[in-house]
């Protein structure tokens, strides 16, 4: 609601205008065809749950529809667009995502707020922890994470390969096709439709729909790489590529299955048993690897060194730490089926990778705190560099703690535990939300032309909402997890268990209201940065719009600021 | 030689040791191969100039 009024606001006209008639042309006709297979859909699948998909995909094309509309018969845009790169998708990016995140966050806390307290699904079958929770990992991972990159990395690109996008509607196919994925991913899953893979759980005809997007977004990039007039690529835009390639494989080859019929949600994977179990955890550690952690050492790479104003400390490092991260995690996901049906020699194969990632993971952490070596000061004074500062730490703590736990015997204890949820929740507050946060900070003033954040004393508030909140989230499920792993390998003096399942329950639940709490407290501070970007973009510029196209965009000097926030 | 299972795991558990030492190897030149210094060096810069505000013409 909020991002309609928005768009139609401040930019949905305006936007429109930028393309030109025949790329609006193109676009009305994209969206006649999504309109047309949403109601197809709903045709083919009536009496079945994928009819309420049609609906959703034909009503996704209508209101983009409209947007197009407004500005249908605007003037061609002029030449002098040439001379800018190509930021509106970036724009809407940057707000989706924050939307994303709020929503995502939120029905996280409401989900470890159930474990606690399961009376709060208030007797409704779509709030049910087993339907809530892919909303939450799918809204944070996708939603937030997702948008934060496809925006950023547009950013990135153009900035560092010095060229404009090559078109303007291939990346609006992207990002409005890439939210379309995510939404129908969240309203499948209040359905109750999942095909029961974490992280990979959008029914076929979903998945078929983001190869699609996911090629136009390789292409992007491959079509401005090919343009480029900086002849050596950036070594952000080698994580980003990695991220986008490899997603790409790992999305098409799990999510292989087939449908009950056309006109059926329902569907059956190519694999099963312990080979499907292989490939599931092929998925999704390489989603953590890839999606999770390539494409934020892409922000990382970028957005650090240009906040901090210093070169990243060593390139050769990133060179080597890039092939390192992309050829050793291809064969670490193994290690989330110790002691399963896999044979033993996958299982060693999966934890000595793991090990051994952490030499590449290491030297990216390394390489990011040592560039900021020699400007504490700065780090000191910008909260948002130090958000950067943290999540590099973080990285590093969340890398070490995954290769430990990766080892056989300490998964024995750390398996199905909560010390996993914590081991994740370490990595996706404390790195990919942090460095997310620092990035947007950044990004914003830059993109929307304004001296300076709204209030840099939020951002100062949002930092240590959201260190608390990932510190007291942390430690609860550390608690949680190892007294819960001891309690379930506990023998008495007769070789019978000591304890009950609901024994353990009973001792995790202090922890479990502790973990709601330091979750509320990172939503809190993802709903502060929320406002303070809605402050800095709707508060008029500083320029009139004219004398704005010709200035540099400076970024803003961070110790000017920070102190008129103090 | 029949191509079964134990053939393909044979193949997976020794050529894999020699194509990532061998990449290994591959990155660390191209990392240190002294002509490479300066490109790097540009890269590393280039981001923290204010010339990339703009594409180029």
């Amino acid at each position: 609601m909020i991002q309609g009024t928005w768009i139609v606001q401040c930019g949905g006209v305006g936007m429109v205008a930028q393309l030109t008639a025949l790329e609006r042309t193109y676009a009305a006709i994209i969206l006649v065809c999504v309109i047309c297979v949403g109601v197809a859909m709903a045709v083919a699948g009536r009496g079945d749950l994928m009819a309420a998909h049609g609906w959703i995909v034909a009503l996704f094309g209508m209101v983009v529809m409209a947007l197009l509309l407004r500005g249908i018969d605007a003037p061609d845009p002029w030449e002098e667009r040439f001379r800018e790169y190509y930021d509106d998708p970036t724009k809407v990016g940057i707000i989706l995502s924050l939307i994303w995140g709020v929503i995502g966050m939120f029905v996280g806390v409401w989900v470890a707020a159930l474990l606690a307290w399961p009376d709060l699904t208030f007797d409704a079958a779509w709030a049910s922890f087993g339907r809530l929770r892919p909303v939450h990992t799918s809204g944070v991972i996708f939603g937030f994470g997702g948008n934060a990159l496809i925006a950023t990395s547009f950013h990135v690109l153009q900035r560092t390969t010095r060229a404009r996008l090559p078109d303007q509607l291939s990346p609006w196919f992207v990002l409005l096709g890439y939210n379309l994925f995510c939404v129908l991913a969240a309203t499948g899953y209040l359905m109750g439709l999942t095909q029961s893979k974490e992280y990979a759980e959008p029914e076929w005809y979903a998945d078929l729909w983001l190869v699609i997007v996911w090629v136009v977004y390789f292409l992007i990039y491959l079509r401005t790489l090919a343009r480029r007039r900086e002849p050596h690529i950036y070594v952000a835009n080698w994580y980003y590529m990695a991220f986008i390639l490899v997603v790409a494989i790992l999305h098409i080859v799990n999510n292989l299955a087939v449908p009950v019929s056309i006109g059926h949600a329902k569907s059956y994977s190519l694999f099963s048993g312990v080979q499907d179990a292989m490939t599931q955890w092929w998925y999704g550690h390489n989603a953590v690897a890839f999606f999770l952690t390539a494409g934020f050492l892409g922000m990382l790479y970028y957005y650090l060194p240009k906040r901090a104003g210093r070169p990243i400390y060593s390139y050769r490092m990133s060179i080597i730490s890039f092939w390192g991260i992309t050829f050793m995690y291809m064969w670490a996901g193994s290690h989330h089926l110790h002691y399963t049906a896999l044979p033993h020699w996958v299982q060693t194969l999966g934890m000595v990778f793991s090990l051994v990632l952490l030499v590449p993971s290491w030297a990216s952490a390394g390489n990011a705190l040592l560039t900021l070596n020699g400007a504490w000061h700065k780090v000191r004074d910008d909260a948002v560099l130090r958000f950067m500062m943290l999540a590099a730490i973080f990285y590093g703590i969340a890398t070490f703690e995954g290769s430990f736990m990766a080892i056989r015997a300490v998964n024995s204890l750390s398996h199905y535990t909560d010390w996993t949820v914590g081991h994740v929740h370490a990595g996706a507050l404390g790195w990919v939300a942090m460095i997310t946060f620092g990035s947007l900070y950044a990004l914003v003033p830059w993109m929307w032309k304004r001296p300076a954040l709204y209030s840099a004393r939020l951002v100062e508030v949002h930092f240590w909402l959201a260190l608390a909140g990932t510190v007291v989230y942390v430690f609860a499920m550390w608690n949680s997890g190892i007294t819960q792993g001891l309690m379930w390998r506990t023998y008495d003096q007769n070789g019978t268990l000591a304890y009950s399942f609901i024994d353990t329950l009973v001792a995790m639940h202090p922890y479990y209201i502790a973990r709601t709490v330091g979750g509320l407290l990172f939503l809190a501070g993802a709903v502060v940065a929320f406002y303070n970007i809605w402050m800095t973009i709707s508060r008029p510029a500083p320029v009139d719009e004219g004398a704005a196209a010709d200035l540099p965009v400076e970024p803003p000097a961070p110790r000017a600021w920070a102190q008129a926030g103090e | 030689m029949s191509f079964d299972h134990d053939t393909v795991t044979g193949f997976a558990k020794s050529f894999g040791l020699f194509y990532l030492i061998a990449m290994s190897i591959g990155v660390i030149i191209y990392a240190y191969w002294p002509a490479n210094r300066k490109q790097f060096d540009h890269a590393a810069h280039s981001i923290i100039s204010d010339d990339e505000d703009r594409p180029c013409p």
